[in-house]
């Protein structure tokens, strides 16, 4: 492999799907936040009082962007622990009517661990494209028992959008509550009503890290599965990051203002990859359904190349992508996601822009990635 | 039965092996891989669906069977 080779330009982030670059208004926000945010909101001093109002002000600036009220949102300290209250609360606030979980076999691994956890859970299937199977769907709802059903609003690994109005349809007819984990589509695309619990993640849209969403719609019973002493509502483990709340709240707000015309730009560069790499790289899948999808994200997988050499080749290169071939993963299992839909699995590479992202930058990444897999190929015997 | 061993191999190497013995595979005959990687049962279909090979299906655990169709 030529590890000589010039160093692209400028480097480019492409892993916004993993982690957003800070927004401006974000950075703003949480600088201007640590003056108050320190002190604990629930005291019932001046500076308590201060943090309160910051509190108050981004909840309601969230529950605004949302759609929803502002006692159903509730900041946790990440997407992974939103998404763990979600199941393991959605499922003991629902012990009366059954155990089962059910959820599509494209779940984010939190979700997934979560159900392990609990241990009664029924998978739905996807289709070749990464869609579920709504016909499996509605028979796994409406089953007996079944307590809470997850389904992903659009897969974090392919991008392929989530029949999450009919899903939610088929919930409401069986009586049984959705979660929706939107961590990818939160900032990026709307995300249809029908669902009752709800989770989200500030990085992904550009707000800082360590900031989760949980929205719990009225009418929801959702029980603590942690100690505590309010065990109807869901309250952070510990103190909040209150700086950071600010800053994903005001980035959330930012971010929804320009997002329709940042979908249109990022849509029309992700078709322009999904073009190119599929002319370009011999032997390539370009994974994930090409029209009902994300407008930021897209996946391929390159015949014949080891996933891990492939992102460093390309970090050398000066782009950051990322993975879900078995040998970049820490369990040494390909992903859930690329085995669900049946799609290759070795040689896949996960390319996810932001608002950062330019046409000059995909159009580098296009121009090197030809040679990248070639030099891997070759390294191989291919 | 033409017999690939790929155990020990970890992914995408045994996929590269196969795809190394097809040509002196005849065509309509089947090859069988044997590979321990985890990533082989799901792999070894999906380059059968991209090369139009048929994945005729895995008779044991760790085995693979395909049929060279062109």
């Amino acid at each position: 492999m030529e590890y000589t080779a010039e160093q692209a330009a400028a480097p480019a982030y492409l892993d916004a799907a993993t982690a957003a670059p800070l927004h401006p208004v974000a950075r703003q926000a949480l600088t201007a936040a640590l003056e108050d945010g320190w002190a604990d909101p629930d005291r019932l001093h001046a500076a308590g009082r201060r943090a309160q109002r910051l509190r108050e002000a981004a909840t309601a600036t969230v529950a605004d962007a949302l759609g929803v009220r502002a006692d159903e949102v509730t900041f946790l300290s990440s997407g992974t622990a939103a998404a763990h209250a979600a199941v393991l609360g959605g499922l003991a606030g629902r012990a009366r009517a059954g155990r089962t979980f059910v959820h599509s076999a494209i779940e984010h691994s939190a979700v997934l661990h979560a159900a392990a956890r609990h241990g009664d859970s029924a998978e739905v299937g996807v289709d070749l494209r990464g869609r579920l199977d709504l016909d499996a769907w509605r028979t796994a709802v409406s089953g007996p028992g079944v307590a809470l059903a997850g389904l992903i609003s659009a897969s974090h690994e392919v991008g392929t959008v989530q029949p999450v109005a009919a899903a939610a349809e088929a919930c409401a007819e069986a009586g049984v509550p959705l979660y929706v984990d939107a961590a990818q589509s939160v900032g990026h695309a709307p995300v249809p009503p029908g669902w009752s619990l709800l989770t989200a993640s500030a990085r992904k849209w550009g707000g800082p890290p360590g900031v989760g969403l949980l929205v719990v719609r009225k009418g929801t019973r959702w029980l603590s599965p942690y100690p505590g002493d309010d065990l109807h509502r869901p309250r952070p483990q510990g103190a909040l990051d209150l700086p950071a709340v600010v800053a994903a709240a005001a980035s959330l707000r930012a971010v929804l203002a320009e997002a329709q015309t940042e979908a249109v730009r990022l849509s029309a560069l992700v078709d322009r990859i999904r073009a190119t790499v599929a002319a370009t790289v011999p032997d390539v899948e370009v994974v994930g359904d090409p029209a009902e999808r994300l407008p930021h994200l897209v996946t391929f997988s390159c015949l014949y190349v080891d996933g891990e050499a492939l992102l460093h080749a390309l970090d050398r290169h000066g782009f950051a992508v990322s993975s879900g071939s078995s040998c970049t993963a820490s369990t040494l299992r390909p992903s859930h996601v690329l085995e669900a839909m049946g799609v290759l699995s070795h040689g896949n590479v996960r390319v996810s822009l932001h608002r950062g992202t330019t046409e000059a930058d995909v159009d580098r990444f296009l121009a090197v990635l030809p040679g990248v897999v070639a030099g891997i190929r070759k390294e191989a015997g291919m | 039965m033409i017999e690939v061993d790929s155990r020990g191999r970890r992914c995408p190497l045994p996929i590269i092996d196969l795809a190394r013995r097809m040509p002196s595979v005849p065509v309509g005959e089947v090859v069988r891989v044997l590979a321990d990687d985890p990533a082989a049962a799901n792999d070894i279909p999906a380059w059968c669906r991209m090369k139009g090979q048929e994945y005729v299906g895995s008779p044991a655990e760790g085995a693979y069977d395909v049929r060279r169709l062109s």
